[in-house]
């Protein structure tokens, strides 16, 4: 068994690309090595900014023959196609053999595919390789046609501790590498570019690993994150301080360095008094700096920088000039932080004017005045002040005019509330201010405040019934808007606040509030909106482990547009079916529903019409029908209240006569009337279930 | 340790020396020493030695110089230690890109006295476009303890047309760079020349007066009214010219149409909507004066 190394060495790879580009040259060895018939027992991808690295354990040193049949004409098929199958195998019709089919005697031939030294076939997988790893952005480097993510340096290829005979040219676009302006795969690397920039020769992947560590690179991703964390940890704990937990950042900066060195860095206090998610946001996108925090959890006046180097000071010189770059920054964010608070919020909000939300449905300025409306509207539903919600909602978007925003977008609303705290709005406007983009995603932090709430919910219906209404909607993976995360918004400000509302007229106040031209029918809109939040509902449900066939199940009943109610319904239908009367009686819809629908089909007709009580031969099915009669207003009565467990007692009370029906009864009376009567009955009690739930629906 | 053979020059002393030091160094590796455009432009690629040249004709075209680069919107009234409407980018232009380009640059900064055993040199993803030359390509800003210090580019669309072959484009922000080099906090203390010598200047005796007025100007003063028409002028010459086919003097007028229109934008008459369009226009000026440097060669 023999091994199979190969390193791909470039120009610095963008961070973003690394994990994946290894999982992809990974994906398509071993791939190419499979189609090759090429077995082997594990295969491990590598990356560090310059070089992607694969090894593949337990390859055999030498491929055996492969034996492949082809299935050709039948025996008794014209000359001419049989002809033609030897002619595709190389084969004589001696060397074929004949076989009893079901569709008779066909001609078979055994290809042997001779088999080689492994070595012999691995230029092609490397060829392969370098051709269809799918860089997400890639370029040609001074004459060369084959694009790349950066210029490519060399390739070693070492296949059982030898050099691996391949050759490329990436001036050629199959990189054929017979001609003049091709290189050979090599079995040496280089370290770290300034550490150790000599070059290394390499006898197989154990060696390789220990000889780059050597020369200063960590090979493996996951180590030098292990190696950053700790570092920062250690640091920061000598220092009485904590790290801020950056998976992300921690992420990108390993795709940064190839032999991570952590040094400690100080904030000018001056700089502290600037809102803290700004002073970590600057860090963090401009310098990808870590943030610290003292026991409190408050941000410290420290920060954590990854160096790719050793110097030999110590780090002196890097800690002093990342310290004022930092300075730098920081100047220009506490600048923005001081000029802006000189503008009220208020006066900005005319600057949204020429800020166009979309060209069919306005600028953003208009977007405002609807959301405000909305906001308004929905403030008594939910519990929240009118007066707060509009103007919370007419300032939401204010902040976007700001220096602050202008530099940092992701801190939209955020500084919002900042801003809005500083010129003494209520705390409540203030907090909506910065939660209206809320939630932003399943695991986002949603609003609570009923002032956030509502101008939370006004965006996004808003959003909605825009661009519904201009025909904009989501299709398959293509959602340039983001509707499915609103509409994921709005269910879960909903149902996580426990809100009674009607979507129905919320998307229809939401429609109303456009005043533009060209906008498509206000019903078509709404029910379309109404059959998305559905989909959507559905989905979220599902995540959380919710069955989908009880969902179905209540949302066939049809008419609901309370989310609430509607999921009030499914956990009503869950219980009941848990308890034993509840799967009793779905035992019993079945076997009344297979029964209506096999005699339907003898019968030849749809549904047996109404029960003739005057037909009825036995206590039991009078009974039946008379607790169906007598239970039927009742139910009506719980179902609009709401009442969706008191619907479930009511069909639990049912057991006992639908039990009694099916011990004593035969439904299938020679009397044909009789039958008839019977059957009716049991579409009677179908019906009746499916008014709370569409039983059909409900699996296991 | 760096390996023993590696040459880090001593610290400069002054702003000049910066430049002296990078002429010198890309005039050895083969690159013709040009001087800056005497146009106003926003940036070193504006130059037709990069911009035009990086096309065609020569297959090969190694070039270095610096350029006075004019961004009338980051004036501040020569208030802010880190930011001027003029300042001096040093550019390298080499087609095509050498296979060790990387090593290159790195020399360059040795001979600038950045000593890799001391600091923390970086290559971080940075994908440039300039919209108003129709130009991108990918690269990284190169990161000395955490500063940009270098926008390093290998050139893939100059005005809408592919780079073959490509280029790669070296810029240094020099007032950055010497700040650092240098070690003041306020770009107007940088010593222009030598401190020990007699009368030396710093680069406030220089420049600060120019930057205030230029900002005056460039905010307040400007008549916007004369900007819109010049622009339409240079328009109006730049399709003129390239009817003649003279794509030199059309590529002059296309500058001047973007440099009007950086003017107009500082001087806030130009609304978002509009600023869209300002920008087509001149792109599609460049665009065509590109393209007929090509096809009249």
């Amino acid at each position: 068994m023999a091994e199979f190394l190969l390193e791909l060495f470039s120009e610095e790879i963008p961070a973003r690309m690394q994990a994946r580009a290894a999982e992809d040259l990974k994906t398509l060895v071993t791939g190419a090595l499979k189609a090759a018939g090429l077995a082997f027992d594990r295969a491990e991808a590598f990356v560090t900014p310059r070089r992607l690295a694969l090894v593949v354990d337990g390859l055999p040193a030498v491929r055996p023959d492969v034996v492949e049949e082809r299935k050709g004409p039948k025996v008794d098929a014209p000359q001419q196609a049989i002809d033609g199958f030897l002619k595709a195998t190389g084969l004589t019709l001696e060397q074929c053999e004949q076989r009893d089919t079901p569709k008779g005697k066909i001609w078979f031939a055994n290809l042997i595919i001779p088999g080689g030294p492994t070595a012999d076939l691995l230029p092609e997988v490397i060829r392969k390789a370098i051709l269809g790893l799918p860089w997400p952005k890639s370029m040609r480097a001074a004459e060369e046609v084959v694009r790349w993510v950066r210029p490519l340096h060399h390739v070693l290829a070492l296949f059982d501790g030898k050099l691996v005979p391949f050759r490329y040219d990436l001036h050629r676009p199959d990189i054929d590498g017979s001609g003049e302006g091709a290189k050979a795969a090599v079995d040496s690397t280089v370290g770290h570019r300034f550490l150790a920039p000599g070059r290394i020769s390499v006898a197989g992947f154990a060696d390789y690993r220990a000889k780059l560590r050597d020369a200063y690179v960590v090979l493996d991703r996951e180590e030098r994150k292990a190696l950053i964390k700790a570092q920062v940890e250690q640091q920061a704990k000598a220092a009485g301080l904590a790290l801020r937990d950056d998976p992300g950042l921690l992420e990108e900066v390993a795709g940064l360095v190839e032999w991570p060195v952590v040094h400690l860095g100080r904030i000018d206090d001056a700089f502290m008094e600037v809102p803290e998610e700004v002073l970590v946001t600057s860090m963090r996108t401009h310098q990808r700096y870590f943030a610290l925090e003292g026991a409190d959890g408050t941000l410290a006046p420290r920060f954590a920088v990854v160096a790719n180097t050793e110097t030999k000071d110590g780090g002196a010189t890097v800690i002093a000039g990342n310290e004022r770059v930092l300075r730098a920054r920081l100047s220009d964010a506490k600048f923005f932080w001081d000029q802006d608070r000189k503008t009220p919020l208020e006066s900005r909000v005319k600057d949204l004017e020429p800020i166009i939300f979309h060209a069919r449905l306005g600028s953003v300025a208009q977007k405002v005045e609807r959301m405000a409306a909305l906001s308004a509207w929905l403030a008594p539903k939910l519990g929240a002040d009118p007066a707060l919600a509009d103007r919370a909602a007419r300032l939401a978007k204010a902040d976007l005019t700001s220096g602050m925003v202008g530099e940092f977008p992701e801190l939209q609303g955020l500084m919002g509330r900042y801003y809005a705290l500083a010129q003494g709005e209520p705390p409540a406007v203030a907090e909506a201010i910065a939660d209206h983009y809320k939630p932003v995603g399943p695991s986002d932090r949603c609003p609570t405040a009923p002032v956030s709430i509502a101008v939370a919910l006004a965006d996004k219906l808003d959003t909605l019934a825009g661009f519904f209404a201009i025909d904009e909607k989501p299709t398959g993976s293509r959602d340039p808007y983001a509707l499915r995360r609103a509409a994921l918004g709005v269910i879960r400000l909903i149902t996580e606040n426990k809100l009674s509302l009607s979507l129905r007229a919320a998307f229809g106040a939401a429609w109303d509030a456009y005043r533009v031209d060209g906008l498509r029918d206000r019903t078509v809109v709404v029910e379309e909106l109404l059959s998305f939040i559905a989909d959507r509902l559905k989905v979220a449900m599902r995540e959380k482990g919710v069955r989908h066939d009880l969902i179905d199940a209540v949302f066939a009943v049809g008419g609901e547009d309370d989310l609430l109610r509607l999921l009030g319904r499914v956990d009503a239908l869950a219980a009941f079916l848990g308890s034993e009367d509840g799967a009793n009686l779905l035992t019993a819809y079945r076997r009344a529903g297979n029964i209506v629908r096999i005699e339907g089909k003898k019968d030849g007709v749809e549904a047996f019409g109404e029960v003739d009580p005057a037909r009825f031969a036995m206590a039991q099915e009078r009974a039946l029908f008379e607790r169906l009669e007598a239970d039927a207003q009742p139910l009506r009565a719980a179902l609009a209240a709401g009442d969706f467990a008191g619907a479930m007692t009511t069909l639990a009370g049912w057991r006992k006569d639908v039990d009694a029906f099916f011990d004593a009864v035969l439904v299938n009376d020679p009397d044909l009337a009789l039958r008839r009567n019977r059957l009716a009955l049991l579409e009677d009690l179908a019906r009746s279930m499916d008014a709370v739930a569409d039983f059909s629906r409900v699996e296991g | 340790m760096p390996p023993r053979d590696l040459v880090v020059a001593p610290p400069p002393k002054s702003f000049q020396e910066i430049i002296l030091r990078l002429q010198n160094f890309w005039a050895a590796q083969g690159c013709l020493i040009l001087q800056p455009y005497d146009m106003e432009v926003g940036a070193g690629t504006s130059h037709p030695a990069t911009t035009l040249r990086s096309l065609g004709p020569d297959r090969v075209w190694n070039v270095a110089y610096v350029q006075p680069s004019r961004r009338p919107k980051d004036g501040r009234y020569g208030e802010n230690p880190n930011r001027l409407q003029h300042y001096y980018q040093f550019q390298v232009l080499m087609k095509p890109a050498p296979a060790d380009s990387q090593d290159l640059y790195l020399r360059s900064l040795y001979a600038l006295g950045i000593d890799p055993a001391l600091h923390d040199i970086r290559f971080v993803e940075d994908d440039w476009e300039n919209p108003t030359l129709g130009a991108w390509g990918l690269g990284w800003e190169v990161w000395c303890d955490g500063m940009e210090v270098t926008q390093y580019t290998y050139f893939q669309q100059v005005g809408g047309i592919e780079c073959d072959p490509v280029p790669v484009e070296l810029t240094y922000g020099l007032e950055r760079l010497a700040m650092y080099l240098l070690d003041v906090k306020s770009v107007y203390d940088l010593p222009f020349n030598d401190p020990q010598t007699p009368g030396a200047k710093r680069y406030g005796d220089v420049f600060l007066r120019a930057e205030r007025e230029y900002s005056a100007y460039n905010f307040e003063h400007a008549d916007a009214a004369i900007l819109l028409q010049h622009f339409k002028d240079a328009e109006q010459e730049c399709k003129a010219l390239l009817e003649r086919r003279l794509a030199l003097p059309a590529y002059d007028q296309a500058l001047k149409a973007g440099h009007t229109f950086n003017l107009l934008d500082a001087r806030g008459v130009i609304s978002v909507v509009e600023r869209a369009a300002y920008i087509g226009r001149v792109r599609d000026l460049a665009r065509a004066c590109c393209r007929l440097w090509l096809d009249a060669a």
